[in-house]
């Protein structure tokens, strides 16, 4: 769409011209999703729109108890702690951020007033600084009032390196100021486009000041109040053991009206997905089963007659292969897959594209992920906006036998290509994970027909994903010509991900391997198109960059897309789970209810 | 004898040196690391990581590491979880109820139908009882837990729908309520556990009894008039049961380790899925002394086992 007149259109929406459903349903004719629209209409200086809820009760509790099964259970209940969404989601049952993110990607108020916007004042127009308005009246569970000074101290609590907090990512580059009791000032030391990552979400919820203040810094282990929980949410902490249980009962002096429905909450660990499944679909002895990642068949069997069904969210978590543009085989300076070499055998781009066509997404999709996987050209999928329309994919094994012909790769007595004594022999790792061991073997099937010789290899994920400086099988160290594994968008923006694989951040031996871009890609053009979009505070020319980025990756193929995976989970037949791609599962738990 | 026990102690203090080095040098060389879940997450950067390896020393050299862990341990100090931010200790004894009632009760059940099963069977060898008996204690020790565990499951929770499969820690009620659920939840994993424990120790009963039926001063005690039951109970059994004894001070500190496989399949919160959750996790204060006191239970039952001896079988001197 033409840039003039989508700003003439938000003008309209701006002076009440055209109303905001009608901007949203143009913009939906033009491919764009409605949160996208909301997220333009906000940055264009109209406020953004809240969420809509879909809870339906009329009173508070009554719901009975809400048993959930997360088959790998908190181990830990302080958010700035939290190593995994498991301890997150745990935490988040107890504490609160100021606002999180419902299934559309929009944002829902939580201890927040009002959502910033250039209108209210909220947001500045040059994006450095954000201003959030609390919610007045709401208290901790043990009675004291939240205000200003607990988030500022959040923010100085976790900024601490001593504290060894897991949120200083998102805290240290900001400063945090009181305005008054009620409200607080974000400033950020550059542009900011996207705003909402502080004290937003599942992973930013905010912890009482009067109960850490004297545990910040070293102390900060030393807690009591790290493994009981008093905070503002709908559940009051009860009880808690480490990989097995945590459970809570309804707060009678919660926030909002008619919340919760339930009178209690309990969240087992333990077990496997599989049984988690069984225990949720088939015989119902709980609500509510987390992370269902179990082969689609078994789902349908289960489900047949059952007492629950899957659920399923979208977000923008891509199963890939990556491609490595060093040589993992020669040791340069004691460093294998040195940026100092090139890929024997992909820096043909022949042989890359040729890959990309040996990727039967379509089986993948069919054998393994069913109902919860999309096929996907682009690396980047999601939210919406940023998705790019411009890529395709296709299955050939002809047309890469044909690339590969052309580009002088020609097969030998073996069977198996090759050009200047160099045969096309790939080693193709990933960590073990059951849909993931039979992604390589059809993909090794493809790429035998088409003469590539692939060697499998799996790794625990403990040590795949492990930065243990001494173990040359971690997916950053990079042995192998190809990899395959996800990783997470954990929130509805693309810049932390898309900033990964800036040239600049190449994982070598220099920096212990801790650099993100790990296919060790350089390419000056997607250098200047992130760093610009890093800038960018107009959000249709920011989508675009995106956009070029994405689309620059697959021009290269630096990345195959397998999957666009969604989240799974398991209910039962009468709950009512509200669960976003967006955000952990507990994020919108104060949304659900029961039909009776 | 208590000089006895004074110095089986004192030998028992470089075993349990050596088993710790043992230990924790195996766990230092095994590979991951406990914050390898962030590697993932975009929003930590590496240096966040780098710096909470720091912070809790795990890039210090090896020995220091041990010298560090041995002191504490000295103190009463078993560590501090990476994973969870808190004590091992703590984290321990949480998981130790569930433990002790599940493999505590399951051992008891095996005990209650070893015995008599095999020394009923072995007064009667080759009888249909005995061949009975045998071919399904063949039967038991064939199939592994994870097999029966999951065939309990699918018969007793899904088909029959009698029985939870989910063990619960915080079961809502009191008395008499809370007493019977706690038993109906426990009924799978105490007979998937202790069927497959009865199974090898029927066996074990079985021929333990025979070597000792045979001998001459049971024909002498029959000789005398004396009942068969008084024969098998107060000379037979009393003797036969001396290798019994070792067989099950070897399994009691089982009883504290958990049953790994087991307490995965029906989520019980034993000592034993801590454990397999912190390898998986590479929580290794946690895994180091979950082993180190398993160790020192079996040097401990060890010893019991010896001093039970002199009490079972007077001819054996303790010196």
């Amino acid at each position: 769409m033409l840039d003039k007149e989508l700003r003439s259109m938000i003008g309209e929406v701006k002076d009440g011209r055209m109303d905001r459903r009608a901007f949203i349903t143009r913009m939906a004719a033009v491919g764009l999703t409605a949160p996208l629209a909301n997220q333009i209409l906000a940055l264009g200086g109209v406020a953004m729109a809240e969420g809509a809820s879909t809870y339906k009760p009329t009173k508070r509790g009554g719901g009975g108890a809400l048993k959930l099964l997360w088959w790998q259970g908190p181990t830990l209940l302080n958010p700035h702690f939290a190593t995994g969404t498991k301890d997150q989601d745990g935490a988040r049952l107890f504490y609160e951020p100021l606002a999180c993110w419902d299934p559309d990607g929009n944002m829902k108020l939580v201890l927040a007033a009002e959502i910033p916007s250039i209108q209210n004042g909220g947001l500045a127009a040059d994006g450095k600084s954000v201003t959030w308005k609390l919610k007045p009246g709401v208290k901790w569970h043990d009675g004291t009032p939240f205000t200003a000074d607990d988030v500022v101290f959040n923010w100085e609590y976790a900024k601490d390196p001593a504290t060894s907090a897991l949120t200083i990512a998102t805290l240290r580059d900001i400063t945090v100021e009181k305005v008054d009791n009620l409200t607080v000032r974000i400033l950020f030391n550059k542009p900011t486009p996207f705003w909402a990552d502080a004290f937003v979400g599942a992973p930013n919820t905010i912890i009482p000041k009067h109960l850490f203040k004297d545990y910040m810094g070293s102390k900060s282990r030393e807690a009591p109040t790290n493994l009981s929980p008093v905070g503002t949410g709908p559940y009051k902490f009860v009880e808690f053991k480490p990989g097995d249980l945590v459970r809570g009962v309804l707060n009678p002096d919660y926030h909002m009206p008619n919340r919760p429905y339930f009178d209690s909450v309990e969240m087992k660990g333990g077990g496997d997905a599989v049984s988690a499944a069984r225990a949720v679909i088939q015989t119902g002895e709980y609500d509510f089963g987390w992370n269902i990642q179990v082969e689609d068949d078994v789902l349908l069997r289960l489900e047949k007659g059952g007492k629950g069904k899957t659920v399923y969210a979208v977000g923008g978590d891509t199963e890939f292969i990556a491609l490595n543009f060093t040589d993992p085989n020669t040791e340069v300076d004691g460093e294998r897959s040195s940026i100092k070499t090139k890929h024997p055998l992909f820096s043909d781009p022949a042989v890359r594209k040729a890959l990309s066509l040996l990727i039967d997404r379509e089986s993948v999709k069919k054998a393994i992920y069913g109902r919860a996987g999309r096929t996907t050209a682009n690396f980047l999928n999601g939210p919406e906006k940023f998705v790019s329309k411009n890529t395709t994919w296709e299955f050939s094994i002809e047309k890469a036998s044909k690339i590969l012909d052309e580009a002088g790769w020609k097969p030998g007595a073996d069977g198996i290509r090759e050009k200047d004594g160099k045969k096309l022999k790939l080693l193709y790792q990933t960590a073990i994970n059951g849909p993931r061991q039979k992604t390589q073997a059809i993909v090794k099937q493809a790429c035998q027909k088409a003469g590539i010789d692939v060697e499998l290899k799996s790794v625990v994920a403990s040590v795949f994903f492990s930065s243990d400086v001494g173990n040359p099988d971690t997916y950053s160290k990079f042995y192998a010509d190809m990899e395959m594994f996800q990783i997470p968008l954990s929130q509805p923006d693309p810049s932390q991900h898309m900033r990964r694989y800036l040239s600049t951040l190449v994982a070598t031996k220099e920096n212990k391997w801790q650099g993100t871009n790990f296919p060790r890609w350089v390419n000056k053009e997607y250098d200047a198109t992130i760093q610009a979009a890093d800038g960018e505070m107009d959000p249709v020319k920011r989508a675009a960059l995106y956009i070029k980025a994405n689309d620059l990756m697959y021009q290269d193929t630096v990345f195959i897309p397998v999957q666009h995976r969604l989240k799974v989970e398991a209910a039962a037949n009468n709950l009512r789970p509200v669960v976003s791609g967006w955000a952990n599962e507990t994020d919108n738990l104060f949304d659900w209810y029961r039909e009776e | 004898m208590s000089q006895y026990v004074l110095r089986r102690l004192m030998i028992a203090i470089p075993s349990l040196l050596g088993i710790s080095v043992v230990l924790f040098v195996v766990l230092a060389l095994a590979p991951g690391d406990p914050f390898s879940e962030l590697a993932t997450n975009p929003n930590v950067p590496p240096e966040v990581q780098a710096a909470l390896r720091a912070k809790f020393g795990l890039d210090d050299p090896i020995h220091l590491r041990y010298l560090h862990w041995l002191n504490a341990m000295l103190h009463g100090d078993w560590g501090f979880s990476f994973v969870s931010r808190m004590n091992v200790d703590t984290l321990i004894l949480q998981r130790l109820p569930a433990t002790l009632y599940v493999i505590g009760s399951a051992q008891i059940l095996a005990l209650l139908i070893a015995i008599p099963v095999g020394v009923y069977a072995a007064t009667k060898p080759y009888s249909l009882f005995d061949q009975i008996a045998n071919t399904l204690a063949f039967v038991g020790f064939s199939l592994p837990t994870f097999f029966t565990g999951i065939l309990f499951i699918l018969i007793f929770s899904v088909t029959l729908d009698w029985l939870p499969f989910v063990y619960t820690t915080d079961i809502k009620g009191t008395g008499i309520h809370w007493v019977l659920e706690m038993i109906r939840q426990a009924i799978m994993p105490v007979a998937v556990l202790g069927l497959f424990q009865a199974a090898s120790m029927t066996r074990f009963v079985r021929s333990a009894m025979l070597d000792v039926i045979r001998l001459d001063y049971v024909t002498t005690a029959r000789a005398k008039g004396l009942g068969q039951a008084k024969v098998i109970v107060k000379h037979v059994m009393r003797n036969a049961m001396i290798p019994v004894v070792t067989l099950i001070a070897l399994q009691m500190p089982a009883v504290f380790g958990g049953a790994i496989v087991t307490e995965q399949i029906f989520r019980i919160p034993g000592i034993g899925s801590l454990l397999i959750s912190s390898i998986l996790s590479n929580d290794t204060p946690v895994v180091m002394a979950v082993t180190f006191v398993f160790a020192c239970l079996v040097v401990l039952f060890n010893l019991i086992a010896d001093v039970l001896y002199g009490w079972l079988d007077p001819r054996i001197s303790l010196r």
